[in-house]
């Protein structure tokens, strides 16, 4: 409805129905709420104004008028609430199988890291109808992830992964653009969204990545760094055998439980002791200042794709070699 | 020179004109104290919000930390900050009395206790900056987690730098009621501004009581 | 231009005393509300210069007025300089240090020597602020999000850290000063329930003032700390977290905007009752509800964080404590628009500030329903929708109910008359040029256009050049007021004690005021806004 209108950008994504419905219903509300108290306001200014004669009547006030507009009020307040958190809650919770996207900001741009490899700057393409997760990180000041065309924002936080998620539903290009401020460049830390017919995008991976997939990479740096040393995947070594991890709770030696996602791979690597896992020891050496967030983000995709087979296989993940390197099945 | 015509014959020489009377305005200076003590509160209440955040995030930073806070030093301070508040109390019960030499007296005993503290302070101060427990300036740790308790010890120093600084302002404070006893200015009539500093004194104390614990004694087990 | 031929001027706290040390070390709470007048006139206008580069540069779509860098300074600036040295002090350090004393039938505030330190503080706050603006400014956005402010910057962030936290201190000194004289100076009758709304007002907001500056006091210490000795405390490569300084930040921070708004309310009240004749319509509840907003604004600050990082239970709560501070605030809109009924009602220059007041808060205030919304502050927080919203509210609301309570009491602050005409037209000036300057903002918010940018995507051209047109309509109404007010400080019509025949302890007290106020102590047994009485045919002979 009304999408030629000046008054909202273009409805790219599968939420921004449902934002833009919402929205109409509170400038609705909101419209009709103004018109009638300002008319209430011009109709007492002129109907009671002194230059007609006019002289105050004493009235201290009504209790019952006092409830109802404490009550309506409060009643449609939170019946909005209720209405939007819903859409909150959809647009907080990524649908399981969803594409990913790591995400890295720093100032002043984008960098993307897809799953099949490729790495674009600033542009960003994806698949109409598909869902996709980004997982972002920022190399240096929070800045914040926004598509006015699909409606989503998320801030982007050094030391940490945030995550939003969209399904576009329209081939087109779509404003990207940073909207927390920065720096001095803040207001250039814009790009482009593409979203291409699943056809294309087809073509447009194929014609892609020379380094193999992410978590390709992230393999090669698991065993050029020597996670593979104490981080056997045939056998438990001094840390942690990795297969099926992710996802699942893990318990740590101080008693807590936590879960197995990216933030918490990523915490392991920078800074291993913050989260002991309960029967071993804290020695592993932080690679924080050692690895980029690129890097990072590679170590977890490969430390996702562990996950990615049946669980219980006690045996060598089926997984394929770097690029160049003869396959080994022990490390 | 229009005064207010409202002027009793004999009035407290020490009311001020806008009150209407020595209750009005002891009343209200206490009421004030009160409320700035309230603001004091949300002040040192954002570090200890800050501190209890990291502790949940770094306990074992946060034990590591606090082994190396000097546990007697932090112990005799509060005693000695402890004493200060009960000489403080006399000092004004010595007001309500009219026994202006026990004020003086106690109230530079108070004095002492204070500089005491800050003594100590000094030396724990000092000793925390030879061992290089100074974050940013001339920080090294041999130990595991050193960016953690780096923070720790960014929180101790705000904590009981913010609060020396109080303590100082605090002597300042008694130094100056000190002097004013001592010149007889107070007495059963008038020793709200004595029962005021007191108040901040206490508040200060408490901080203090606070802060010892959260700092000196987690997971400390006796010897 | 001769003046009429005057009549030995009675003696006043103007008159009272001439030369400069009368006044810099005066404790005369009157002296020190102009004071504060002088100074935070002086802010607005140097505030106001940085919006109007920021209009002029956002009049194209590229950046080719200043350079990028510059443009930061301009809105970090500009939000600084408006909220910490014109919009917290505005109506209590000037209306509330003048009026408060005399409508509780006091001589002065309780600690007035405390009232001189706290201008004392602004002023030093100011120079630290003016050292700031001088020597190259700071851009780190009025809100120092971290790391950015405290790893990623060169300017001076230190030094504008510590004018805000300065002029904090005089902020705090302001609140505990009117909570202590409202509590221990009134007069004897005025009870709590016979308090001008204007009082309860400053009252509420002197209570946020004293639980939350601190709070900001403590954060930009922390912040300038973190420069200095490079702690870690908000970095995450030393396992720091920058979203504890926003959740201290935002704990101050959302109630200041209470603290800037709850006087203006007050003021409203005192203009609406004494325009339409009557008595506040349920005075009860618009006292309650001022309190409400108070303690209720406590503890909305995350809505400032939804999208940063919070967890979604922590959202859905804030979110849910946002729509009932909403409440207290709709009750009042209610309340001044049924106090019209049945009224008589005149449109002297002061109620047609508070008219607009009404509509404008009120179209501000339910925009707040908007970012409220979960899921629609995703798409517009950190948009030109909140700049919008906040404008409405700070601007349209709290810089006119100001300028209403300034033409109110003009007559009571100087012993003058502004003149009505020009006073008519400024406020019509001011109207229409905040309209076409913000309304626009609203739109531009939800099409997409991010805040703080110094170049913006060309379709959003046609409505920032339509805000630019309105903010300069809006600063020539801006002037007028200065030019008329001063001029009338010397040509303009003598004032009697009571030219609005209004209602209210400062009205008995001759304009301007002798220096202790009251000859004699009011002993009051009349409710507040009792126009019905006052109003009344005179037989009855007045209580007064």
């Amino acid at each position: 409805m009304f999408e030629n209108l000046p008054l909202w950008p273009v409805r790219a994504s599968s939420t921004a129905g449902s934002v833009d419905a919402l929205y109409i219903f509170l400038l609705t509300l909101c419209g009709v709420m103004c018109i009638g108290i300002f008319t209430m306001i011009a109709v007492f200014a002129i109907r009671y104004r002194r230059s007609a004669g006019n002289r105050a009547e004493p009235i201290e006030g009504s209790t019952a008028l006092e409830l109802t507009w404490t009550f309506i009020p409060l009643g449609i307040f939170i019946f909005i609430f209720v209405w939007s958190a819903a859409i909150f809650f959809r647009e907080r919770t990524p649908p399981k199988d969803s594409t990913e996207v790591y995400t890295v900001a720093k100032q002043w741009m984008w960098k993307f890291q897809h799953i099949e490899g490729q790495r674009e700057i600033n542009e960003l393409h994806v698949p109409v109808g598909r869902d996709v997760r980004m997982i972002m990180t920022s190399q240096d000041v929070i800045h914040s992830f926004y598509v006015p065309a699909f409606r989503i924002k998320q801030d982007v936080l050094p030391g940490r992964y945030t995550t939003a998620w969209f399904r576009a539903t329209k081939p087109g290009t779509y404003h990207l653009f940073c909207a927390e401020y920065c720096g001095t460049m803040h207001s250039g830390m814009v790009g482009d969204v593409v979203v291409m017919e699943p056809a294309q995008y087809q073509t447009w991976l194929s014609g892609g990545a020379a380094a193999g997939s992410l978590s390709n990479t992230g393999q090669g740096l698991f065993q050029s760094l020597g996670c593979s040393t104490c981080h056997r995947l045939d056998t438990q070594g001094r840390g942690p055998n990795l297969t099926g991890v992710f996802g699942k709770p893990v318990l740590l030696e101080d008693g807590r439980t936590v879960t197995a996602d990216e933030n918490y791979v990523r915490e392991s690597i920078l800074s291993p002791t913050a989260k002991v896992v309960s029967g071993f020891k804290p020695i592993m050496p932080p690679f924080q200042g050692i690895v980029s967030e690129e890097q990072l983000n590679a170590l977890v995709a490969y430390v996702k794709s562990l996950s990615a087979q049946p669980s219980g296989a006690a045996g060598t993940p089926n997984l394929k070699p770097p690029p160049g390197e003869t396959p080994s099945t022990t490390q | 020179m229009s005064d207010s015509p409202t002027v009793v014959a004999t009035h407290n020489p020490d009311l001020q004109h806008h009150f209407s009377s020595m209750e009005q305005q002891q009343d209200a200076s206490m009421l004030g104290m009160w409320v700035f003590l309230i603001t004091e509160i949300m002040f040192f209440g954002g570090m200890f919000f800050g501190y209890m955040v990291y502790r949940f995030y770094y306990y074992a930073a946060w034990l590591e930390g606090s082994q190396h806070m000097d546990f007697w030093w932090g112990t005799i301070n509060t005693v000695v900050l402890l004493c200060s508040s009960l000489t403080m109390v006399l000092a004004v019960r010595s007001t309500q009395l009219n026994r202006r030499k026990s004020t003086v007296v106690f109230l530079l005993v108070t004095i002492l206790f204070g500089l005491a503290f800050l003594g100590i302070k000094a030396i724990e101060y000092h000793g925390h900056w030879t061992e290089h427990q100074f974050p940013g300036l001339n920080w090294s740790w041999p130990g595991p987690y050193s960016s953690q308790v780096a923070l720790f010890f960014s929180f101790y120093w705000a904590m009981t730098g913010f609060h020396a600084l109080h303590m100082v302002i605090g002597i300042g404070l008694v130094l100056f009621i000190a002097y004013h006893a001592w010149k007889g200015k107070y007495s059963a009539l008038y020793f709200n501004p004595v029962e005021n500093v007191g108040l901040y004194w206490h508040f200060v104390d408490i901080v203090w009581i606070y802060l010892y614990p959260l700092l000196y004694l987690i997971g400390h087990k006796k010897g | 231009m001769a003046t009429v031929a005057v009549p030995i001027e009675r003696e006043n706290y103007l008159n009272k005393e001439y030369g400069v040390a009368s006044w810099l070390f005066t404790t005369d709470h009157k002296r020190i509300a102009l004071l504060y007048l002088l100074s935070i006139t002086f802010f607005f206008f140097i505030g106001g210069f940085f919006a109007l580069l920021i209009r002029l540069e956002l009049l194209t779509p590229a950046g080719d007025l200043v350079q990028a860098d510059t443009y930061n300074k301009l809105f970090t600036m500009h939000g600084q300089v408006m909220v910490f040295f014109f919009l917290i002090p505005a109506v209590p350090a000037v209306l509330g240090n003048f009026l408060i004393p005399l409508m509780i039938g006091a001589k002065d505030l309780a600690f007035p020597r405390i009232n001189l330190l706290s201008w004392y503080l602004y002023i030093i706050g100011g120079l630290f602020m003016m050292y700031t603006i001088v020597n190259g400014g700071v851009d780190t956005g009025w809100t120092f999000y971290t790391p950015l402010s405290t790893q990623f910057l060169d300017t001076h962030v230190v030094a504008a850290a510590l004018a805000i936290f300065i002029a904090g201190f005089s902020s705090i000194l302001t609140g505990l000063n009117f909570i202590v004289t409202i509590h221990r100076m009134r007069a004897p009758g005025m009870t709590w329930s016979r308090l001008p709304l204007f009082v309860w007002a400053n009252y509420a907001t002197a209570i946020i003032q004293v639980l939350g500056t601190p709070v900001l006091a403590i954060t930009l210490m922390l912040v300038a700390l973190e420069r200095i000795f490079r702690l870690g405390i908000f970095n995450p490569q030393m396992g720091g977290d920058p979203l504890l300084f926003q959740h201290l930040f935002w704990f101050y921070s959302h109630p200041a905007v209470y603290i800037m708004i709850l006087p203006g309310m007050g003021v409203v009240s005192e203009i609406v009752t004494c325009f339409t004749r009557k008595r506040i319509f349920g005075y009860r509840f618009m006292a309650v509800a001022l309190i409400a907003i108070a303690v209720l604004g406590f503890l909305v600050w995350a809505h400032h964080m939804f999208i940063a990082g919070i967890s979604l239970y922590s959202a859905l709560a804030f979110s849910l404590l946002s729509y009932f501070v909403a409440v207290p605030s709709a009750i009042k809109v209610f309340n001044w628009t049924a106090t019209m009924y049945k009224g008589s009602v005149s449109f002297d220059t002061p109620m047609l500030y508070a008219l607009g007041f009404i509509g404008l808060f009120t179209m501000g205030g339910l925009t707040g329903l908007f970012l409220a919304a979960l899921g629609i502050d995703v798409h517009v927080t950190d948009t030109y929708f909140v700049i919008a919203h906040f404008h409405y509210i700070m601007v349209g609301g709290m810089v006119i109910a100001y300028l209403a309570g300034i033409h109110f009491w003009w007559p009571k602050i100087s012993g003058r008359m502004y003149p009505e005409f020009w006073g008519k037209l400024a406020a019509m000036i001011i109207f229409v040029g905040f309209n076409l300057t913000f309304f626009p903002q609203f739109v531009l918010g939800y099409m997409g256009m991010p805040r703080r940018y110094w170049q913006y995507s060309p379709e959003f051209q046609v409505l920032n050049v339509l805000s630019t047109a309105g903010a300069t309509i809006l600063a020539v109404g801006y002037v007028l007021p200065m030019v008329y007010l001063l001029w009338s400080m010397r040509y303009g019509k003598l004032a009697d004690a009571n030219p609005w025949d209004a209602a209210g302890l400062e009205w008995t007290t001759s304009s301007p005021p002798t220096t202790f106020n009251f000859d004699e102590t009011p002993v009051v047994t009349w409710e507040a806004y009792n126009y019905d009485e006052l109003d009344a045919p005179k037989e009855v002979p007045l209580e007064r």
